[in-house]
């Protein structure tokens, strides 16, 4: 059997690869990815948990899946969102890499 | 669920995210993103929670990659030039995400519970929707609501957004 850790680990490296995304690359778009790599960390982690803390009834504690969802539907929202803003940008600049976009930098 | 199939479905997982990051073309990191969303679906069901497994099909692979596509078309974006790289803010930022990494696995080692495997469920756990239901609709009621006039906002400004301004 796969022990909780597992898991975890996996949510990790999963998280890391998500913040090397943001802090690398360039493209905008790249970096929305890398964002929604990051939440699912966090959902992967939940979950596990959720499965590990068995109640009483002998069922997982679903308060951790209502927070998934809850965590996938703000999610979806902030892509909507984020895409609107870059083709605002887009249309504005026609850019989408970060370095262009320099004239609030201090 | 057999060791192997979550070995399998882990580093599809991991292999296909780092495919996102490394890709310089946007499609092909859109396309690696939906491989690391299917195989994070099939974790999840592994963990008998079959809902957000199904969720995370429809919304994450289904819509929002959609959404990506879409996108990345719509813009004709075409694999990003090579710039001179800046090595020293790239090594700043891969060792910042190197030492998060670290950090975590330390951590991991050090949880006691981390190491136990998962007790059995001796309840159904098929019928996950309907409990997941009656927890967002009862314990999670004010949640949800606030959750629904987050979407409301979302669609607002994403419509105020992406008109065109008069000039």
């Amino acid at each position: 059997m796969i022990p909780l850790g597992h898991y975890l680990f996996v949510s990790g490296v999963l998280f890391s690869i998500g913040f090397a995304g943001v802090m690398l690359r360039r493209n905008l778009i790249i970096i929305l990815m890398s964002l929604e790599l990051m939440l699912n960390a966090a959902n992967l982690s939940l979950v596990a948990f959720s499965r590990f803390r068995v109640d009483p009834n002998g069922l997982p504690n679903y308060n951790a899946q209502v927070f998934v969802f809850f965590i996938i539907t703000v999610a979806a929202a902030e892509v909507a969102v984020g895409l609107a803003i870059l083709v605002a940008l887009f249309r504005a600049r026609q850019t989408t890499d970060v370095k262009d976009i320099s004239s609030l930098r201090f | 669920m057999p060791p192997f199939l979550f070995w399998f479905f882990a580093s599809l997982t991991l292999i296909f995210a780092a495919a996102v990051v490394i890709n310089r073309n946007p499609v092909a990191s859109a396309l690696s993103l939906v491989v690391s969303f299917l195989g994070l679906a099939a974790l999840f069901v592994s963990l008998d929670a079959y809902f957000v497994g199904i969720i995370q099909v429809l919304v994450y692979a289904g819509a929002v990659m959609v959404l990506f596509l879409f996108i990345i078309m719509l813009l004709n974006l075409q694999a990003e030039e090579r710039r001179r790289t800046n090595w020293i803010a790239a090594a700043g930022g891969g060792s910042v995400a190197l030492i998060l990494l670290i950090e975590i696995a330390l951590t991991i080692g050090r949880f006691e519970a981390a190491r136990k495997t998962f007790p059995p469920i001796s309840g159904s756990t098929t019928d996950d929707v309907r409990k997941i239901g009656a927890a967002l609709f009862r314990n999670y009621n004010l949640p949800f609501q606030i959750i629904g006039v987050l979407v409301l906002v979302a669609t607002i400004g994403v419509v105020l957004l992406s008109k065109r301004q008069p000039r």
